[in-house]
């Protein structure tokens, strides 16, 4: 409503609308993830202490970190299918080169990140459609995964082991570590003055190029802070397992794209939310074991995931539908 | 145009083209400092190209772009900004996902480090303040929950605020277009303000009043070139369109008293907004235009939205409805969904009418505006139903389609053969409405974005009149058409309410209203005056506008 005089007593309901309509997306990430939370304590109180918690979310960190690069992706308006083989491509480098060289180990892994800014840049430079690079890429990843670690095994430095199995006090580790991953995503994305320039060109491209700003640039610091992120997810997850296999990432696709839009991001228009994308990662993985403690078998656990991915999109579909018309 | 030194932008033999397309051939163009330049001609006549060019975000073939005395090589965005030119575009250069204040840091490379958005805030709230005073805008709202009114606002204000580069001219390519009266007029005042203190600006815009009141010096522009420049003085309305090239098509406003043939013809749609607080309802009969106008965003998109919405429910509730020979439903106006499917209520009915006014209603409406549960919003719509949007670029046209796609999708049970769509049949459709509507393109097969702005939105003209509708309905949808089309428009409309249509028809524009057979003003989502044509006149709609006018 355009205010003239007389303008606000239309104005201020329609605002106050808008306002609580924000307010319940926002929530609605972690409200999910208290549900699920109030699900395990009902069939199972004893697990919601300190080691019940470090042993259901222990498998989360890796989860979130993959999730937080498909974010990137995501805020640009791309979407990375090659994300879990290129966690299980990491986590073969990490069990192996890492490990007796680890040199030669830190370079392959800054060069499969480049891989990853070459990617973004080939998707802009060329306009091809990000689902199609990254398809390619998947095949590539798994490949150079199988030719690193052709059987499982490996053995991950001691140093990610001892880093992954710390024992905080009071609080379980994977609880500190996706605190520390949403804090640090959050203000590099949401509250740096580049950051707001990075969720713009998901936005509108168009006009942040028009007001300047590189957009090959913008989309290449994507990928490659996806990358980043990606290598951290490999390296967090034989961090856990202690060795790897060449399929160990399989499912982290679809668990961090589902991971990102649970926790109120968009495919497109660079609405993200980061510390939404841990509390999305959490959410997923919590479920598995909530899951397991209603005794649903594996088979229907995947099924079971993708209800509840319906069930919240479904109630942010509704909290956006009130909102329309104004 | 010989001594560049003293001008802050200096154009020689500027060419651009696109492919094949020619859309500068060989420009030359000034602006001295402390001078509002208007610029007119028809969409496609260059103007866009023009300024992208000025601004540097398309840099030109050939030609000489000299900037404050000096020629520059490699122009850019950012040497133009670094330079002093700043560009409002004519499609909105905001980004939706963000803030205000972020949005104000995007044009502002030299607002980071720590406290930026404070800065930002600060920057552009001033602005703001100062161009539309009680803007009532907050520098966290995200963009894309804002009107489009507020939007427009945002940007202009956002081309004006100054950080490290000083400001030497502003390009305003239809400032005002999503503007009302009141904030287009607190703009071009601002306007002048500036170029009072000695920065220029060039004004683009189809509202060829505004150009006159507002420029210095006129440059008319067609077919990619410059066909005339003079001070504003020495031009009139008629010269500047005469100079454009306009297709002549004499104003025909028909001065029959339509007030004797209202009530003739049998009522097509009635509603009444559900905010309305009195028994004032928009009555429309078969083969009227009625205007919808007042300021920008008062109710008048909600309601056209809401008997649009009444219309397409009502086929599905006919049948049900038959039966039970209910001759009118009403339903409360709830606080929820606005446009969710839902159950009809069939709990509550009105005696007052139907029989009365021959209308059977079809279905009930969901008020467009939670502000107000509990009030009673009433549509009764008789006919099937056409929308022709205000947004063409969100509402409008299929991006990926081809522009016969995009012009027979209303009208696709018509376009069958057998169960399939046959392409023949809405080829042919399509062409028999660009010849009818004059769509100017090379093939029908290309896609919709390669017509211009006015073309494209003469199919999606042509999309609704084609269509089986008889009442159509008109949101705005002339924004930012140049004169040629419009007058061409105006005539179809004519013709069609003549054959027995019926359009609703919001605008903004005075110009607009003429052609109107009745008009109701909207204030604060309720309709305050309804104005027989004889009664209209431009102090009556803008007196309505801002106070409580007495209505018959």
């Amino acid at each position: 409503m355009t205010s003239v005089s007389g303008a606000p007593a239309v104005r201020s309901p329609l605002a106050a609308i808008n306002v609580s309509r924000r307010f319940l997306r926002a929530i609605l990430p972690g409200l999910s993830l208290v549900l699920v939370l109030a699900g395990i304590a009902w069939m199972n109180p004893r697990a919601i202490s300190y080691f019940g918690i470090n042993l259901m979310l222990n498998l989360a960190i890796p989860v979130a970190l993959a999730t937080i690069a498909q974010m990137f992706v995501i805020t640009v308006n791309d979407l990375d299918l090659s994300i879990g083989t290129f966690v299980s491509f990491v986590a073969c480098v990490g069990a192996t080169w890492l490990h007796d060289n680890p040199l030669f180990g830190i370079a392959v892994l800054a060069a499969a990140v480049g891989v990853y800014a070459l990617t973004g840049a080939v998707i802009y430079l060329r306009n091809v459609p990000s689902i199609v690079v990254t398809l390619g890429m998947l095949f590539v990843w798994q490949g150079l995964a199988v030719l690193v670690l052709p059987k499982p095994g490996g053995k991950a430095p001691d140093w990610l082991h001892g880093l992954m199995n710390l024992h905080p006090p009071y609080v379980p580790f994977p609880i500190v570590a996706a605190l520390i991953i949403a804090a640090i995503v959050h203000v590099g994305v949401m509250q740096t003055s580049y950051g707001a320039i990075l969720r713009g060109s998901g936005g509108n491209p168009i006009a942040i190029g028009r007001a300047g700003w590189s957009l090959l640039k913008t989309k290449v610091a994507m990928f490659t802070l996806a990358g980043v992120f990606g290598v951290f997810s490999g390296l967090a997850l034989i961090g856990l397992t202690t060795s790897a296999d060449a399929n160990i990432g399989k499912g982290y696709t679809l668990l961090s794209v589902a991971g990102v839009i649970l926790g109120g991001g968009e495919f497109v228009g660079g609405r993200v939310s980061p510390i939404g994308a841990v509390i999305g990662a959490l959410t997923l993985t919590l479920a598995g074991s909530l899951l397991n403690f209603m005794r649903i078998s594996p088979d229907w656990q995947v099924g079971a995931e993708g209800a509840i991915l319906i069930v919240v999109l479904a109630a942010r579909a509704l909290i956006n539908r009130t909102g329309r018309g104004a | 145009m010989n001594e560049p030194s003293g001008n802050i932008v200096t154009l020689n033999g500027v060419e651009k083209s696109f492919g094949a397309v020619r859309a500068l051939a060989g420009v030359d163009f000034v602006v001295a400092p402390g001078e509002c330049v208007g610029l007119v001609g028809h969409n496609g006549a260059g103007k866009s190209t023009l300024m992208n060019i000025l601004a540097g975000t398309l840099s030109a073939d050939t030609g000489e772009i000299i900037i404050g005395g000096a020629p520059q090589r490699n122009f850019s965005v950012v040497l133009a900004h670094k330079l002093g030119i700043r560009c409002v575009f004519q499609e909105l250069s905001l980004c939706p996902n963000l803030t205000v204040a972020e949005n104000t840091r995007v044009l502002h490379h030299a607002i980071a480090g720590f406290g930026w958005r404070t800065r930002a805030g600060r920057l552009i709230s001033n602005q703001l303040d100062e161009i539309f005073p009680e803007h009532g805008i907050a520098t966290d709202a995200v963009v894309g929950d804002l009107p489009i009114g507020k939007r427009q606002m945002i940007e202009v204000a956002r081309a004006f605020t100054i950080t490290d580069s000083p400001l030497r001219l502003v390009i305003l390519d239809e400032p005002t277009s999503s503007l009302d009266t009141h904030r287009a007029s607190q703009l071009l005042s601002y306007v002048r303000r500036v170029i009072g203190k000695g920065a220029s600006c060039i004004l683009i815009s189809h509202l060829l009043g505004e150009i006159l009141e507002n420029s210095d010096r006129v440059v008319v522009m067609r077919d990619g070139k410059v066909v005339a420049v003079d001070r504003a003085s020495g031009f009139t309305r008629d010269k500047l369109v005469a100079a454009m090239g306009a297709t002549a098509v004499a104003k025909t406003r028909s001065t029959e008293a339509t007030g004797a043939r209202r009530g003739s013809t049998p009522v097509r749609v009635q509603a009444r907004p559900a905010t309305q607080t009195d028994s004032l309802d928009l009555v429309a009969h078969e083969g009227e235009i009625v205007g919808l106008a007042g300021l920008a965003g008062h109710g008048q998109t909600e309601l056209l939205l809401s008997i649009f919405r009444a219309s397409t429910r009502g086929r599905r509730f006919v049948r049900r409805d038959s039966r039970n020979i209910l001759p009118t439903a009403q339903s409360e106006a709830r606080s929820t969904v606005p446009g969710a499917p839902g159950l009809p209520d069939i709990a509550s009915r009105s005696l007052d009418d139907g029989a009365k006014s021959g209308v059977r209603a079809r279905s009930p409406a969901r008020n467009a505006s939670r502000s107000d549960a509990g009030r009673r919003s009433l549509i009764r719509v008789t006919d099937p139903v056409a929308l022709i949007a205000g947004d063409r670029q969100s509402d409008g046209v299929f991006p990926l389609w081809s522009i016969a796609e995009n012009i027979g999708i209303r009208s696709i049970a018509a376009l069958r053969k057998g169960v399939l769509l046959s392409p023949e049949r809405e080829t042919e459709f399509a062409e028999r409405w660009q010849q009818r509507i004059k769509i100017r393109t090379p093939d029908l097969r290309n896609n919709i974005l390669s017509l211009s702005g006015g073309n494209q939105q003469k199919a999606l003209f042509a999309r609704a009149l084609g269509s089986e509708a008889k009442i159509l309905l008109m949101d705005d949808p002339m924004r930012g058409v140049d004169v040629g089309t419009k007058l061409e428009v105006y005539e179809l409309i004519r013709s069609e309410a003549t054959a027995g249509r019926t359009f609703l028809w919001y605008t903004t524009e005075m110009e607009e209203l003429e052609n109107c057979d009745h008009v109701y003003v909207f204030r604060n989502g309720r309709i305050v005056a309804d104005l027989r044509r004889d009664e209209l006149s431009e102090e009556r709609v803008i007196q309505s506008s801002f106070e409580e006018a007495a209505h018959p």
